[in-house]
């Protein structure tokens, strides 16, 4: 039996609004836009529950009443449900009758979806249990299987959920890697015990995410059938198919009938005798791993490149990176839960890609999404911001003199 | 057979005093490059050897003291009539030496042998339009700038230079406009058919950059001091906007006083500027440097931590890619047309002197900012080239003669 394996990214930050200099010591809210601006972090959120969350969710529950023997997963940042939570409530009630069924799997990741393992370990494993915390008080279940902001995947990581306990870790399945193997098997990830490691389709999965309404690729239009067909003829013992949930309803529209391509999937795997819907944790339940999977240095499911130049490839994302993560100890030391937050807030991963200029060498700029005019605008507003909280953690702090006494 | 183009302009480098030139010079060599022959004409007998045109002079034997005041594109006719050399040489006004070219347009048309016709801006319009009556040749008009620009945005226009734009936008079979934002000028001002304009963005390259060199040790000296440095180059007119950088000047410095402002350029508005800086208390944090060239430029270009072109109409703006190809960071009204085909340069509303401020002391106080900007600034400016713009005229040329 082959596996059919599906996992949905939903997530969304808190973007800075437009925060300038003379703002600095002024303005502690950095994330309250209230404009018409897609910094407008509730309106965003509003919108994407309307248009993808809302539909794509409620479908989702009526398919798996439908179908049984269906399966999804997903993976929620904590700033995502957090901002459903406030701003679109009727999602995250969809969500949790989604997990309700008991047919849907949900995955442990950093609740701020920052790259805070790459910087500051012990951050990284605070923001890990916040969000197991918040994942076991909305929806009752503790995540099993890790799956880190932007699939950035590395071997010391995997090594890390494995003596955290964790059954799985997922990663890109990136053909440089994987040399002559493919990724439709569960691998073993060097230097561990027992975890698994279960790698994304990138072929397959973006021919949803990204190819689905193309009408320049020969394949187009992709009907349910063809494609259950190629996931039929797919070789390994599982289809790993990971994507945005905002596939669904946002980056492709309903009038591109991504919707009704979701419908009408699970009744053309059924023909299919051969396949069935597994969550992550049933596949790594169902196989033995295929071969050990050497990944030393850092593998995303970003670009060409896979790597993370698309967050800290250039100065202006080194700087605000760096910035970021070197008020750690100040930040722990001044004991302001607001504070805290705001620098957490401050290390989602977004916020350096909007400041990514790599679109240069290619002249596509649309290839990289921002609600910022340019890198530039994301990175002023950033580092104005990251002044500010500089600001109030300098105040917070006892004076050198006033520790003396 | 080459294509041969009968082109009229105004000036020509050395000799010039702005954008018009260089622009010109840029693309006749590009053109030539493609393997098109350009015969350049000039209203003034001056001392150009350039290889790759062939230069023909309207006036035929006017001595060289003729060429080096007061005739300018950016002027405008009053002007001109205030700033006139007294010994008499030039003709009553800026006008008549306009109407003296035209009329020559048609005997230059008939002694030469061309396939297409091809004029630059107004001064050169109506020599254009003589030598296609005189030739019955298709004509193109590249209108680098309009006459609502060089006023920017002031109560008045002349209405004798608008005419004449008109008049040669309508002879024209194709108008050629240096950006989208000049299209829609001569759209919507002009009543000019859409359908017959195309914008052909304005390049850069080494041959009409300006010389490297030694020079200002004065500025080099506040650098090593850890002063940043901030300018503005450009004439000094309405058009510009010197004076909305005065102002962010002033905001600036009450954030970081560790800047200095540098101001470089002439014009109607120089004695205006030094009093508002002077009046804002700022007078001693802003350099006056007057007009500058060559190594000198290329030297403020090169000392500048950025670049600012607040323009309040800027039709294309080529000294941004100057300073862009240096690895000088820039910010760039987005009422020019250059903030069309640049990604890598900060843009503001030039009236925003608020936000020019916010962007300035962004770009002074984080290096990231500073060394992301340069870096791509520099790649970008290397693909903006004559070469790109040159391509396009000559596919334009050539769909034009497809339709004799």
């Amino acid at each position: 039996m082959k596996s059919l394996c599906f996992y949905f990214q939903v997530h969304q930050p808190y973007r800075v609004k437009k925060y300038r200099v003379f703002d600095i010591g002024n303005d502690p809210e950095y994330f309250n836009d209230r404009g018409e601006s897609n910094l407008n972090n509730r309106t965003i959120a509003e919108k994407v529950a309307r248009k993808s969350y809302i539909p794509a969710t409620r479908l989702i529950l009526e398919l798996l009443k439908r179908h049984p023997e269906m399966r999804v997963s997903y993976s929620f940042s904590g700033i995502a449900l957090e901002q459903l939570e406030r701003y679109a409530p009727e999602a995250l009630d969809l969500f949790k009758r989604v997990v309700e069924t008991g047919q849907a799997e949900v995955l442990a990741e950093t609740y701020y979806h920052s790259l805070a393992f790459f910087y500051s370990v012990p951050e990284f494993e605070r923001q890990v249990t916040k969000h197991r915390e918040l994942i076991r008080k909305l929806f009752g279940v503790w995540p099993r299987v890790f799956r880190n902001t932007e699939l950035s995947y590395r071997n010391d990581l995997a090594a890390w959920a494995d003596s955290a306990g964790y059954a799985g870790i997922i990663s890109e399945g990136w053909d440089p890697i994987l040399g002559w193997r493919s990724p439709n098997y569960v691998y073993r990830p060097v230097g561990t015990r027992t975890i698994r490691l279960l790698m994304k389709n990138y072929k397959l999965s973006d021919d949803v995410a990204f190819r689905f309404s193309s009408r320049e690729w020969a394949e187009w239009p992709l009907t349910a059938g063809k494609y259950g067909q190629w996931l039929a003829e797919a070789d390994g013992d599982t289809v790993n198919l990971f994507m945005d949930y905002e596939t669904f309803g946002e980056h492709q529209w309903e009038d591109t009938g991504i919707f009704d391509f979701l419908e009408q999937l699970p009744q053309e795997i059924a023909k299919n005798p051969g396949i069935i819907f597994r969550t992550p944790s049933e596949v790594i339940a169902s196989y033995e791993p295929k071969d050990e999977v050497d990944i030393p240095s850092v593998l995303t499911w970003a670009d060409t490149d896979r790597d993370l130049t698309a967050w800290t490839g250039n100065a202006m994302q080194k700087a605000a990176i760096e910035n970021i993560y070197a008020l750690e100890d100040g930040v722990h030391l001044a004991n302001d839960a607001k504070l805290m937050e705001d620098w957490r807030k401050l290390q989602t991963s977004d916020h350096f890609y909007y400041m990514c200029t790599k679109w240069s060498n290619d002249g596509d700029v649309h290839a990289y999404f921002s609600p910022y005019e340019s890198p530039y605008e994301a990175y002023i507003a950033y580092m104005n911001a990251l002044s500010d909280l500089r600001l109030r953690l300098d105040k917070r702090q006892p004076q050198k003199g006033v520790l003396q006494t | 057979m080459k294509t041969r183009i009968l082109m009229f302009g105004w000036e020509f480098p050395p000799f010039h005093s702005g954008g018009l030139g260089v622009a010109c010079l840029g693309l006749t060599r590009a053109l030539s490059k493609l393997g098109t022959e350009v015969i350049f004409v000039m209203p003034k007998k001056l001392d150009i050897t350039s290889p790759h045109t062939k230069i023909v002079f309207a006036d035929g034997g006017i001595n060289m003291r003729a060429v080096n005041v007061a005739l300018s594109p950016y002027v405008t006719s009053t002007s001109y009539l205030r700033g006139r050399p007294k010994n008499g040489i030039y003709g009553a006004d800026l006008m008549s030496e306009v109407m003296r070219y035209t009329s020559m347009g048609s005997v230059i048309a008939r002694e030469e042998n061309f396939d297409v016709i091809y004029a630059h801006d107004w001064l050169s319009f109506g020599a254009g339009i003589e030598a296609k009556h005189a030739s019955g040749k298709p004509l193109i008009a590249h209108v680098h700038a309009t006459e609502f620009d060089r006023c920017g945005g002031a109560n008045s226009i002349n209405e004798d230079v608008y005419a004449i734009e008109r008049a040669g936008m309508e002879e024209a079979d194709v108008v050629i406009t240096v950006s989208e934002l000049t299209k829609n000028i001569i759209v919507t001002k002009y009543g000019i058919p859409e359908g017959k304009i195309c914008v052909v963005y304005n390049g850069i390259d080494e041959s009409t950059m300006p010389s490297a060199g030694k020079g200002l040790p004065r500025l080099r000296k506040l650098k090593a001091a850890g002063f940043k440095l901030v300018l503005f180059l450009g004439r000094v007119t309405l058009q510009k906007g010197p004076d909305y950088f005065i102002r962010a000047a002033k905001k600036v410095l009450e954030y970081d006083p560790k800047i200095f402002f540098i101001l470089s350029g002439s014009g109607d508005m120089e004695q205006g500027v030094m009093e508002l800086a002077a009046r804002l208390g700022i007078a001693d944090r802003v350099f006056f440097t007057g007009h500058l060239e060559g190594a000198d430029k290329h030297e403020v270009y090169s000392v500048a931590d950025l670049f600012v072109m607040p323009s309040v109409s800027e039709p294309f703006g080529i000294a941004p890619l100057e300073a862009m190809k240096l690895g000088t960071p820039v910010l760039i009204s987005k009422q020019s047309g250059v903030s069309e085909v640049v990604n890598h340069a900060l843009k503001v509303d030039f009236w925003d002197v608020d936000e020019m401020a916010n962007k300035i002391l962004s770009v002074t106080g984080y290096p990231g900012l500073a060394e992301t900007l340069s870096k791509n600034a520099k790649n970008e400016a290397h693909r903006l080239t004559w070469n790109v713009a040159a391509q396009k005229v000559d596919g334009i040329v050539n769909t034009l003669m497809r339709a004799v």
